[in-house]
C-alpha cells in the first residue's frame, strides 16, 4: 500500500510542533472528506489557538473565526447554506473557555455541523497557560504550582455536558494515542459527518490530543501521558448517539 | 407587510427598514433582544420564513455578530440589529467583518450611555460607529437615515454599498427614529446581490480554495492589507459622501445635525429665518464618509456653525475638522434621552447670532 | 396647517391605538403624518402617551411639546399636559376618570364621560374611541369617512365585529 497525502489537504507544510498530534486529526479529518467525496461542499471553520491558520491546510472553502466564535460563524454558513457540509475544528481553550456560550448553543439548537475538538489539557499557540481543560495539580505557566480546583475551578467535561442537551445528536470521545485508536477516532469522525449529511443535528468528536512542547515532554512520553493521566480523568468512549438510541428505542 | 408594492403604508422606522432589507435579498437575520430596536427582530422573524429565509435569535450579541460573519463569508446578504450596548459587544466582530472584506449590514438604534445608560433615545455612538467600531484600522459606511422613509430607503444602499466595497455597513439611527411611524413607500423592485466569487459556499472541484481570513503572520503583508483597505476607502471618500442642504446657500448661522437632531434643527431654522435671522441646516446622511465638501463650502459664507446631538458632543469634531476650523462651530446638545425641542435649538441660534452676526 | 394632538392615559387604555387611527386618518387625506409613542419597561398599567401630527408640510421634530389637541384619558396626564395645550387648543377629557378643573380659560375643554359611556353601551375599552368620535364633532379636522377608511386598514377582515363596534364608539361620541 502506498500512502499518499488525502486530497483534502494542500500542499502546505503545517507548523505544528514535532510530536504534536494535530498533524494526525486533521488527516483523519481529511481522509474523511476524501471518502466522503465532499471536500467541493465542505466549509471548515478554524478557531484561534495552534490551528488557527489550518486554512492554509484544508483544501476546502475555509473560514477563519475569532477566537471562540466557530460555532456561530458556522451556524452563518450553515443556516444560509443548508446543504453545504459545514466542520469546526476547534482548541479547549477556544470551545469550552471563551467559546462556551456559542458550543452550548450551537449544540442545543441541534445546529447540523460536526465540531472536531482537540483536547490537548492546555493552552498551546500563547505559550502554555491553563486551558480549561488542564487537569488538577496539572503544572502550566498560569498554575506554576499545578492546577488547585479551590482556585482555578475544575476541568470541564465537554462531551459529557454537551450530552445532556436535546440537540446533540452525537457526542464521542476519542484518542490518537495508538495505531488501534487511531482508526477508531477517524470512524467517529466519519459517524459525525454522516450525521450531519442525514441532517441529525449536532455532532461533536472530542479528540484527546498532546502537547509535547508545553507539556516538557518528548513524543512517546506525552503520549503516555494521554493513556495514564487523561484518559482516566476524560474516559473515552460515546457519550450520545441518537442513531442507536432511535434504534433502542424501536 | 404591505401588499400592495408601490403602497403608502403606515410603519415604524425599525419596521420599514426590516422590511426595505426582505426586499432587496437580506438572506439572514440574526440578532438578540434589546431596546429599543426590538421591532427589528419582531419583523424579521415574523416574515423571513415565510420567504424561506433565515431568522435566527441569537445566545448573545457576540454569537450574532459572528453569525452575520459566517454567512456573509458564505456569500448571502445578513444583517443584525442592536442598540447601544449591544453594538459594544459586536465591535469584535465588526472588526473581523472588515478585516476580512465582508459585506453586511448592522443596525445600531441609539440608546442613552455609557454603561447600561438608559432606553430613551440617544446619538452618543457617533464615535463607535465612525472612529472605534473594534480594534484595529479599518472603517465602515455609516448612514443616518431621518425619516422612516430614509429608515428603508437606507437599508437598501447600505446593502449595496456594503456589497460594491466588500466592508460592513451600519445604518446609525436612534429611538425616536426606530420607534415612530411615518408614512413609507416601497418600490416596486430593488437591488439583488451582486455576485461574490470569493465567497465560501464550496469549490464543487472547480476552483481553488476561498479563504476568508484576516490573520496575516508576516508584518508585510498585514500591511500590504491594510494599505491596500485603505486606498479603497479613498475611493470610497470621494464617491460616497452625501449630505442635505435646507436654506444654506444664505445663511449666515448654519445648524447642523443628523437624525432625529436634524429633524428638530429644520423647526428652529424655519422659526430663525421667521425672526430674520438667516439661518440654514447641513444633514449629513453618511457620517463615514463624512460631507467634508459640504461644510467647507458653506464656511465660505457662512458666519458660524451650530452642531446640534443627543450627546457630549461627538460628531462636533468632524465639523470642525471639515470647516478647518475657519469658523466658531458652537455645540448644542442634550443626552439621557432628552430630546430638544424646537424652540431651544432656535434660542441657541438667537444666542449664537447675537455673537457673530 | 398643522394640527398636533397629544394623547395620554394608562397602558392598556388604547392610547397607542387612537393615535394610530388618527395617523391614518392623516395618511389617507393625503397630510404628512408623524406617530411617536412613548416607550418604557411599563408594559400595562403605567403611563403611557403618543405624539400625533398631521400637517400639510414636511414634519420636523415628531415629538409634541405644545399640543393644538390633549386627548387626556387620566388623572396624572391631565395635570401633568393641560399647561402645555397652546392658547386656543382644544382639550378631550374622559371625566369618568378625571375630575375636570383647570384655571386656564384660553383653551376649549370637552368633558366626556367616555368609560362609563363605553361600558353602558357593551363598548368596554372604547373609551379611546369615543373620544376620538368627539374630536371629529368638535374640530372638524378629520371627517368620518376619513376615520372609518383607517378603521377598515388597522382591522384584519376577519375581526370585522370591531370595525363596527369602533364606528358606534365614533358615533357614541360624536352625538355626545
Amino acid at each position: 500500500m502506498i500512502l499518499t497525502k488525502p486530497h483534502a489537504l494542500t500542499e502546505a507544510k503545517t507548523s505544528f510542533c514535532p510530536g504534536c498530534t494535530h498533524g494526525i486529526v486533521h488527516r483523519l479529518v481529511a481522509e474523511v472528506i476524501d471518502e466522503m467525496g465532499i471536500e467541493g461542499e465542505t466549509v471548515g471553520i478554524c478557531p484561534v489557538g495552534c490551528s488557527v491558520v489550518s486554512y492554509d491546510y484544508f483544501a476546502c472553502d475555509m473560514i477563519e473565526a475569532a477566537h471562540g466564535r466557530a460555532p456561530a460563524v458556522a451556524t452563518g454558513v450553515k443556516r444560509s447554506h443548508p446543504d453545504k457540509f459545514v466542520f469546526t475544528y476547534q482548541g479547549d481553550g477556544d470551545l469550552a473557555a471563551i467559546g462556551t456560550c456559542e458550543t452550548v448553543h450551537s449544540a442545543t439548537r441541534g445546529e447540523n455541523i460536526t465540531i472536531i475538538f482537540i483536547n490537548n489539557t492546555i493552552y498551546g499557540m500563547t505559550g502554555g497557560q491553563m486551558a480549561p481543560t488542564t487537569l488538577p495539580g496539572q503544572v502550566t505557566q498560569t498554575t506554576p504550582y499545578g492546577r488547585d480546583p479551590l482556585v482555578a475551578g475544575y476541568p470541564v467535561r465537554v462531551c459529557e455536558m454537551l450530552s445532556t442537551l436535546m440537540g446533540t445528536a452525537y457526542a464521542e470521545r476519542v484518542s490518537v494515542d495508538t495505531p488501534a485508536r487511531v482508526r477508531a477516532a477517524k470512524k467517529a469522525i466519519r459517524k459525525g459527518f454522516e450525521i450531519q449529511k442525514n441532517k441529525q443535528g449536532f455532532s461533536i468528536i472530542e479528540v484527546l490530543s498532546t502537547c509535547p512542547t508545553n507539556w516538557g515532554m518528548t513524543p512517546d512520553q506525552a503520549l503516555e501521558r494521554v493513556r495514564t493521566e487523561m484518559i482516566p480523568y476524560y474516559p473515552l468512549g460515546v457519550y450520545k448517539d441518537i442513531t442507536t438510541q432511535e434504534k433502542g428505542d424501536a | 407587510m404591505a401588499n400592495n408594492k408601490t403602497e403608502r403604508v403606515l410603519m415604524k422606522g425599525n419596521e420599514a427598514l426590516a422590511e426595505a432589507a426582505i426586499r432587496c435579498g437580506c438572506q439572514c437575520y440574526f440578532g438578540y433582544p434589546i431596546t429599543p430596536q426590538s421591532e427589528i427582530a419582531a419583523y424579521m422573524s415574523k416574515h423571513m420564513p415565510k420567504e424561506g429565509r433565515v431568522f435566527l435569535q441569537a445566545e448573545s450579541e457576540i454569537a450574532a455578530i459572528n453569525m452575520v460573519y459566517g454567512a456573509a463569508a458564505s456569500g448571502v446578504r445578513a444583517m443584525t440589529s442592536s442598540s447601544s450596548p449591544g453594538v459594544s459587544l459586536k465591535s469584535e466582530g465588526i472588526s473581523y467583518l472588515a478585516g476580512s472584506d465582508l459585506p453586511c449590514l448592522i443596525v445600531n438604534v441609539m440608546r442613552g450611555g455609557p454603561g447600561l445608560g438608559g432606553i430613551q433615545p440617544a446619538q452618543s455612538d457617533y464615535y463607535l460607529a465612525t472612529k472605534a467600531g473594534g480594534h484595529g484600522d479599518f472603517s465602515m459606511l455609516v448612514f443616518a437615515p431621518s425619516s422612516v422613509q430614509e429608515m428603508a430607503d437606507y437599508a437598501v444602499k447600505a446593502f449595496d454599498e456594503a456589497d460594491k466595497w466588500r466592508m460592513p455597513a451600519m445604518i446609525l439611527t436612534d429611538g425616536l427614529l426606530g420607534q415612530m411611524m411615518e408614512p413609507v413607500t416601497f418600490k416596486d423592485s430593488y437591488s439583488t446581490p451582486i455576485e461574490k466569487p470569493w465567497a465560501c459556499v464550496g469549490h464543487d472541484n472547480k476552483r481553488e480554495h476561498n479563504i476568508i481570513n484576516s490573520l496575516y503572520l508576516k508584518p508585510q503583508e498585514l500591511e500590504d492589507s491594510n494599505i491596500a483597505r485603505y486606498k479603497r476607502y479613498e475611493l470610497i471618500k470621494e464617491q460616497l459622501p452625501e449630505a442635505e442642504t435646507f436654506m444654506t446657500e444664505d445663511a449666515d448661522i448654519i445648524v447642523t445635525g443628523y437624525g432625529a437632531c436634524a429633524r428638530i434643527s429644520r423647526n428652529a431654522v424655519i422659526a430663525a429665518r421667521a425672526e430674520g435671522i438667516k439661518a440654514g441646516l447641513i444633514r449629513p446622511i453618511t457620517l463615514w464618509p463624512f460631507p467634508n465638501k459640504v461644510y467647507r463650502e458653506a464656511a465660505n459664507t457662512a458666519k458660524a456653525f451650530l452642531d446640534v446631538e443627543l450627546s457630549m458632543g461627538q460628531m462636533v469634531d468632524d465639523v470642525r475638522l471639515a470647516t478647518e476650523c475657519t469658523r466658531p462651530v458652537k455645540f448644542y446638545g442634550r443626552t439621557g434621552g432628552i430630546i430638544p425641542t424646537p424652540n431651544d435649538i432656535f434660542e441657541q441660534i438667537k444666542a449664537l447670532a447675537k455673537e457673530v452676526l | 396647517m398643522t394640527s398636533e394632538i397629544q394623547l395620554a392615559g394608562f397602558g392598556g387604555q388604547g392610547i397607542l391605538f387612537a393615535g394610530k387611527v388618527l395617523a391614518y386618518c392623516g395618511m389617507y387625506s393625503g397630510r404628512e403624518v408623524s406617530w411617536l409613542p412613548s416607550y418604557g419597561p411599563e408594559m400595562r398599567g403605567g403611563t403611557c402617551n403618543c405624539s400625533v401630527i398631521l400637517s400639510d408640510d414636511k414634519i420636523g421634530s415628531p415629538v409634541v411639546q405644545n399640543p393644538s389637541v390633549l386627548i387626556a384619558m387620566n388623572q396624572p396626564s391631565f395635570a401633568k399636559f393641560i399647561s402645555d395645550v397652546v392658547s386656543g387648543g382644544t382639550v378631550l377629557a374622559d371625566s369618568s376618570l378625571i375630575d375636570v378643573q383647570t384655571d386656564r380659560t384660553d383653551i376649549t375643554v370637552y368633558s366626556v364621560p367616555a368609560t362609563d359611556m363605553a361600558k353602558e353601551s357593551g363598548l368596554t375599552g372604547g373609551a379611546n374611541i369615543i373620544l376620538l368620535g368627539k374630536l371629529i364633532k368638535e374640530t372638524g379636522f378629520i371627517s368620518m369617512e376619513d376615520i372609518e377608511g383607517a378603521l377598515r386598514k388597522i382591522i384584519p377582515p376577519k375581526k370585522a365585529q370591531l370595525i363596527e363596534n369602533n364606528m358606534k364608539a365614533i358615533q357614541l361620541g360624536y352625538d355626545y
